[in-house]
């Protein structure tokens, strides 16, 4: 005859095991898992502080003295304003039902979320907590883009393009992909945001550089970074931070959160080293520049494939995107000549591009439910490209307008007075006093 | 009196101290420059973005000193800045009108 408390153990075991293998039953009663909501609420924690300070570090460092202050104060301005904006529509147009429209977009039922009451469960987590980390991914975004235009965009220009962008760029995508609109349908594979944020503020950059023009003394002057100590930091906090966004894609504390942690871990090691010695032979010495703009770039390539790939692909996936986004930050700049001063397209929209499409051949089958070229399914590789092309198409055009409407109605950039002087003081009345 | 500004290598400024505390000259003003004679700078790079650094570091240190004391100072001083390579820096001499300290109000040689 059992104790009381051997049977209470047993009976415990039992009803765990039978959790374990109810499967699509509990889905359905969408219940709440605490392991899968304490993950869920680190990982959000873990994204928001990529931004702040991981991106404001990051960008802060590389900049000149003199615009410390405001590149710093764009990761964090951006961070409150996409925050209230995801609140009172953003997230309701990426995610919500868009009825007749859902192919494109989610609509605006959950504005203000009226649809997130403090009961509602969102697969195995809380509504709420699913909305802020999504949240997280629609601050980086546009923090991202700021990279491009460094050291020469009006501070209030900024607010009102990054808010414009974000609903009318970042949402949407982000519904085609993940939010029951046309690209997931068509078996675009996005794990963490490959399109959804690299692709896309890759590519916004890009038109921004363009737009806005180089900066003043652009080739002539000396703007070498003020102190990488900053960007060091930075890149170091966006690292450790990248669990959340990648490992946090699982929306659970789970096998797939597990590997898409080590493929993550793997592939920015390998971008970084590859980065790290295609400089040394090209130029003689390792930067320390160059090794964290490697694991950035391996960050960067390896977030779509996170849930599909396995070590040995993000191993590949990593010493390509490495190599790759080197060129992408130095010769492609140089060959077409634009200013993309952080290098938000060079490494964010070209280590998208790499991943995306290394995604759609390292897939398989047993990690993420999808085969990828190397198991015989070299149709994914062209769905995959189908994604970039959408993402970069909509986003380069839209992103365009928008411009071009802020710059007729405010203008872009800061005088040529203020951008010499520095926009720290010119635009935000303070200095650095060391 | 003499004014006597020497810019040198940085490194070198804490044998510069120690020679002139060693004849007996203990107060200085010392400032962090940049600058270049004949030494040419070199080139940085940054994701493929080369910046010529044309100024170089350097030592600027003041002192002040009697007529009897100013070759023994310049001596102490180019020895101890002195590397042999290019760049280590150049001494002036200027005439000073006066000196005064400021706790006590003494001029010229009690101000030293």
């Amino acid at each position: 005859m059992m104790s009381m408390k051997k049977l209470k153990i047993f009976a415990g075991a039992l009803a765990a095991s039978g959790l374990l293998m109810a499967g699509p039953a509990l889905a359905e009663e969408a219940k709440l898992d605490s392991g899968d909501t304490a993950w869920m609420l680190t990982s959000t924690a873990l994204v928001l502080m990529m931004t702040i300070p991981g991106l404001a570090l990051f960008y802060g460092g590389m900049v000149r003295k003199k615009n410390v202050l405001a590149t710093m104060a764009q990761s964090f301005a951006i961070t409150a304003l996409m925050t209230v904006l995801w609140m009172i529509a953003g997230y309701s147009i990426a995610f919500s039902d868009g009825g007749s429209l859902q192919s494109f977009w989610g609509g605006l039922s959950n504005a203000f979320l009226v649809n997130m009451p403090v009961g509602k469960i969102n697969g195995t987590i809380p509504d709420s907590v699913f909305m802020t980390f999504q949240m997280t991914f629609a601050i980086i975004t546009p923090a991202l883009i700021t990279g491009a235009f460094a050291e020469r965009m009006k501070f209030s220009s900024m607010l009102v393009f990054m808010g414009l962008w974000m609903l009318i760029v970042y949402a949407p995508i982000t519904h085609w992909v993940w939010g029951g609109g046309f690209l997931g349908d068509a078996g675009v594979l996005d794990f963490a945001g490959g399109t959804v944020v690299h692709i896309n503020a890759g590519v916004a950059g890009l038109v921004s550089a363009f737009v806005l023009g180089k900066r003043v003394g652009f080739g002539q002057e000396n703007m070498a970074p003020h102190n990488l100590v900053l960007s060091i930091i930075g890149a170091s906090l966006l690292w450790v931070g990248w669990f959340g966004f990648n490992a946090g894609s699982a929306v659970a504390a789970n096998n797939a959160a597990g590997m898409a942690m080590a493929v993550t871990q793997i592939a920015t090691a390998a971008a970084a080293l590859s980065w790290m010695i295609v400089e040394w032979m090209l130029r003689g010495k390792p930067s320390v520049l160059g090794l964290i703009s490697g694991a950035v770039a391996g960050l960067v390539a390896i977030t779509p494939a996170s849930g599909f790939v396995d070590p040995t692909g993000a191993l590949v996936l990593g010493l390509i995107a490495g190599a790759v986004c080197f060129w992408g930050a130095t010769g492609l700049k140089h060959m077409l000549g634009y200013d993309d001063s952080l290098d938000a397209f060079g490494v964010h929209g070209v280590g998208g591009i790499v991943g995306a499409l290394l995604t759609g051949v390292f897939a398989r089958k047993a990690i993420g439910g999808t085969p990828g070229l190397i198991e015989g399914n070299a149709a994914q590789v062209w769905v995959q490209f189908e994604g970039i092309i959408a993402t970069i198409v909509y986003c380069a055009i839209a992103t365009f307008v928008i411009l071009k409407i802020i710059d007729m109605i405010m203008g872009l950039r800061v005088s040529k007075e203020q951008e010499i002087e520095g926009l720290d003081f010119t635009l935000h009345g303070e200095t650095i006093h060391d | 009196m003499k004014y006597i500004i020497a810019v040198i290598k940085p490194h070198r400024l804490e044998h510069v101290r120690e020679a002139l505390a060693s004849i007996g000259i203990e107060g200085m003003t010392v400032s962090e420059v940049k600058g270049h004679g004949r030494q040419k700078g070199h080139t940085e790079v940054y994701r493929g973005a080369e910046y010529v650094v044309n100024f170089l570091p350097k030592v600027k240190i003041e002192i002040a000193t009697t007529e009897d004391m100013l070759d023994k100072a310049l001596e102490a001083i180019q020895e101890a800045a002195r590397t042999g390579q290019i760049g280590d820096g150049k001494i002036f001499v200027l005439p000073v009108e006066k000196t005064i300290r400021v706790r006590t109000g003494e001029t010229d040689r009690e101000a030293l």
